[in-house]
């Protein structure tokens, strides 16, 4: 095996993910750490200009609340916002954390606006909402934007402000002396034969959510295009897991309705455009099954629908096989044409609705207008199809995964305080490791801004911890680094050994590559734990053999083999899915009723169980490998 | 919808240490073959068609062809990105071309100096709930908390 390079690098805050949350972690970073005389770290796997889902870019800041009035329509105040999130999530959410992002996203989109983020406006200067937490923008260079931002303020630290990217963070270091703690982090680069390891007093965890740990729908060349980037593999879920930290609500995933295939966003056709959708039979298919859906009130009675049940009409609606779901995007013309006689005022308004409707798609999913033309359809004379796509964990966005935190100082209910020792705004269950963004379980709807300010949160409260523990130094010994460097490279190293063992690298009865080993993966949580295969269904018989066939996975981890610097970085973004899916499984067991029917229900509790309304939170223990099950209560603040 | 390079186009970005493309797709998809001097897309299903690394090639040597699995042959979306906008043109299967053209950002390339403008932190300020800029950045006179 050739010789890996090992670098150390010593610093104060440990930043891991430059996405949303990372880059808007830097910024508020580098502003405390200057006074304090701090050293602050950023790593990512890509080049932060385009990393994450932003890379894309976006047409929508998702969460906003206007608290200023100067909002086209609907200025909101964070209580009604923790009241949306709450019914949307069907009861269970933390309040305290909602509230928190709440409060503090109208400040994150003012710095964005300040950056050069083109927000939409009215002629008075208003930002233009499409919904009640929406406002509309040109968000091709949305990351591009934030991520100048955040290296600029990483730039004023001088020497003491560090951006590190291409390097895959694989584990977290635990400190020697104080088993409860973690002090930094280590991984590989993917561009050279080099292992980092970075110590930290204080270690913020950003790196996104997971994707592909479900089939997704395409296959073959269309495999990538999940509605996620497949660049997001777990990585945050599985190295709280391993760190000893707590996960809550790993089975409440996102099942995205979207355009069909492309998953081109509906967000604004809805919203902003009113588009009608209807059924196969060209009926409605929101609010086609009253009776079935009363069995979820008081949720399904609130305005809006939790998005669960309205996904959940569309999979009963796909069982009385009144599929396809389209999307009329000619009929919003069709209204117009009703609604305005002048002729040229008719003309500049669908020209106007023409040019929104394609940004839409050219600012965030591209494929979505390719797809269009593709088909050789115009958007104003023929609909297309809407499909629910493949099952994601996404802590920002609908839906609940994530750690389980510490909340503010003066929002969290005691009740909550004991399951962290030590009190800082969103450590984990484990001393001097924080999150946020998709990190953050039990908070949904937070989005690209609420995943910026939380990330902020998060720094100034790890920056607290440091500068508060200003004579801690982490306890790592270099046999435990030397151990971790091994199980690192450990895939590079048994393809070597294996590899001529076969006339052919692709089959090899001794090891399995990265790309197979993930389609097992996938197919065992497709068909046993609620992917799209079985129309979201699972029940306790299906995930006890879910479970057990990921045991087996587990215990393949060893054999994983990869060929090059690439395929060991693929290899390590499986194994992280594998502990997202078991975490997901073992979750969705624990759980005796159905209360997110669209985004999973059980086939042998198929109701909401009031009784059961209670967060339902995973452990590990890396040494036993034994995972744990443990409830907390739902404690409302508002 | 994966990228591909088109290869008379195509200069290796000089034999620089990285190439554009490879230094920016989030999926670290592009690699350079140092013999031909030419980038391609080394797991193109695995690709996001994101297009970050079409909008910057140096060269307009890269492309993106629809997902052979679902997108029928023939159309294309080529992007032009200037330093404050987008301009988009969308090639029909049938023929049929539109153009589109999108603001991308209000401030000049390179100009964000987030830090600038605000007083210096304290260190005592560490422990209150006071964000960079907040509240007077929000346009309200304080944070709200719980009543
Ligand atoms: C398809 C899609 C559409 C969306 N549309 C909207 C919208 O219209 N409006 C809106 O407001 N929000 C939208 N969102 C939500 C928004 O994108 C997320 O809320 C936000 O990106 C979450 O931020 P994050 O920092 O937690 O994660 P990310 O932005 O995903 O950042 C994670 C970072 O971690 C890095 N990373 C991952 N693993 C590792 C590792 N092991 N080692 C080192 N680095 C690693 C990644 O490279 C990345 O830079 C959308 C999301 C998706 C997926
Ligand atoms: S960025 Fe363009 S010119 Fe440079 S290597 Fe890639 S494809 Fe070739
Ligand atoms: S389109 Fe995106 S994911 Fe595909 S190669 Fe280019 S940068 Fe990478």
């Amino acid at each position: 095996m050739r010789e890996f390079a090992t670098e150390v690098v010593e610093t104060d805050v440990l930043i891991l993910g430059g996405g949303m949350a990372g880059c808007g972690a830097a910024v508020e970073a580098a502003y405390w750490a200057k006074p304090l005389g701090l050293k602050v770290t950023l790593v990512d796997k890509a080049a932060i200009d385009r990393s994450g889902p932003v890379a894309m870019g976006l047409s929508a800041i998702n969460t906003y609340m206007g608290m200023d009035g100067k909002v086209t329509e609907n200025p909101r105040m964070p209580e009604r916002f923790v009241e949306y999130v709450t019914n949307d999530q069907c009861g269970l959410t933390r309040q305290d954390l909602v509230y928190d992002v709440a409060r503090h996203v109208d400040s994150t989109v003012k710095h964005f606006d300040k950056w050069g983020l083109p927000i939409w406006k009215d002629e008075t200067g208003n930002y233009r909402k499409s919904g009640e937490w929406q406002v509309m923008i040109s968000g091709e260079s949305y990351k591009i934007v934030v991520a100048e931002a955040a290296k600029n303020a990483m730039a004023t630290l001088g020497d003491k402000g560090q951006i590190i990217e291409r390097v895959m963070i694989t584990h977290l270091l635990k400190d020697e002396k104080e088993p409860n703690r973690v002090c930094g982090a280590i991984g590989f680069s993917v561009r050279e034969d080099k292992i980092y390891v970075f110590k930290a007093k204080a270690t913020i965890a950003l790196m996104g959510g997971a994707v592909h740990v479900f089939r997704p729908r395409s296959q073959a060349e269309g495999f990538g295009r999940s509605w996620m980037p497949p660049f997001v593999s777990g990585s945050i879920y599985a190295l709280v897991l391993q760190a000893g930290g707590e996960l809550t609500q790993m089975d409440v995933t996102f099942v995205p309705p979207r355009f069909k295939d492309s998953y081109g966003p509906v967000g604004t056709f809805f919203l902003l455009f009113k588009t009608p959708a209807t059924n196969g039979l060209d009926g409605p298919y929101v609010g086609a099954y009253p009776e079935e859906l009363a069995k979820w009130a008081p949720y399904s009675n609130a305005k809006p629908c939790p998005t669960a049940l309205r996904n959940y009409e569309m999979i009963l609606c796909a069982k009385e096989g009144k599929t396809p779901y389209l999307m009329h995007t000619n009929r919003v013309v069709d209204r117009f044409k009703k609604e305005i006689t002048d002729q040229k005022e008719l003309k500049k308004k669908i020209r106007e609705y023409e040019s929104e409707a394609w940004e839409d798609f050219l600012d965030m999913t591209i494929a979505g207008a390719t797809n269009w033309a593709a088909h050789n359809v115009d958007p104003l004379e023929k609909p297309m199809e809407l499909q629910l796509s493949d099952t994601v964990f996404i802590g920002s966005h609908a839906c609940s995964v994530g750690s389980w935190t510490c909340g503010a100082e003066d929002l969290m209910p005691k009740e909550y305080a004991d399951a962290f020792p030590e009190q800082y705004n969103l450590m984990t269950t484990v001393n001097g490791l924080f999150t946020a963004g998709c990190g953050v379980g039990a908070c949904a709807h937070k989005f690209s801004s609420g995943s910026h300010v939380q990330g902020r949160i998060a720094a100034k409260s790890a920056l607290k911890y440091a500068n508060d523990k200003k004579a801690y130094t982490p306890t790592i010994s270099d046999a435990t680094i030397g151990k971790l460097k091994e199980t690192i490279l450990k895939p590079l190293a048994y393809y070597e050994e294996q590899n001529n063992y076969t006339t052919s690298p692709d089959v090899n009865p001794n090891y399995i590559s990265p790309h197979n080993f993930l389609f097992r993966l996938q197919k065992i949580m497709g068909e046993y734990v609620g992917g799209w295969e079985t129309l979201y269904g699972t029940n306790d018989q299906l995930l006890e053999i879910a479970l057990w066939k990921l045991g087996f996975c587990a215990e393949d981890v060893e054999k994983l083999a990869a060929k090059d610097l690439h395929e060991l970085m693929r290899a390590w973004e499986s194994v992280h899915r594998v502990y997202v899916g078991e975490a997901c499984a073992r979750t969705r067991l624990a759980r005796k009723e159905s209360r997110w029917p669209g985004y999973y229900y059980k086939t042998d509790y198929l109701k909401l169980d009031e009784g059961e309304k209670q967060f339902i939170n995973v452990k590990y223990d890396v040494d036993k490998k034994e995972w744990s099950v443990l409830k907390r209560p739902m404690i409302p603040i508002i | 919808m994966p990228s591909y390079v088109i290869t008379e186009k195509c200069d290796g970005c000089k034999g620089q240490d990285k190439t554009a493309c490879q230094y920016i797709c989030p999926n670290d998809l592009m690699v350079l073959d140092k013999v031909k001097m030419k980038a391609y897309n080394q797991e193109p299903n695995y690709c996001w068609e994101c297009y970050c690394c079409v909008k910057i090639c140096p060269q307009q040597a890269m492309d993106v062809r629809g997902y052979a699995d679902f997108m029928p042959l023939g159309a294309a979306s080529t992007p032009l990105r200037g330093s404050e906008d987008i301009m988009w043109t969308i090639t029909f299967r049938d023929g049929r071309i539109k153009r589109f053209k999108y603001p991308t950002r209000t401030t000049a390339e390179g100009s964000i100096k987030a830090l600038e403008g605000f007083p210096e932190a304290k260190a005592a300020d560490l422990a209150n709930q006071l964000l960079l800029g907040e509240p007077d950045i929000m346009g309200v006179k304080e944070l709200p908390t719980k009543k």
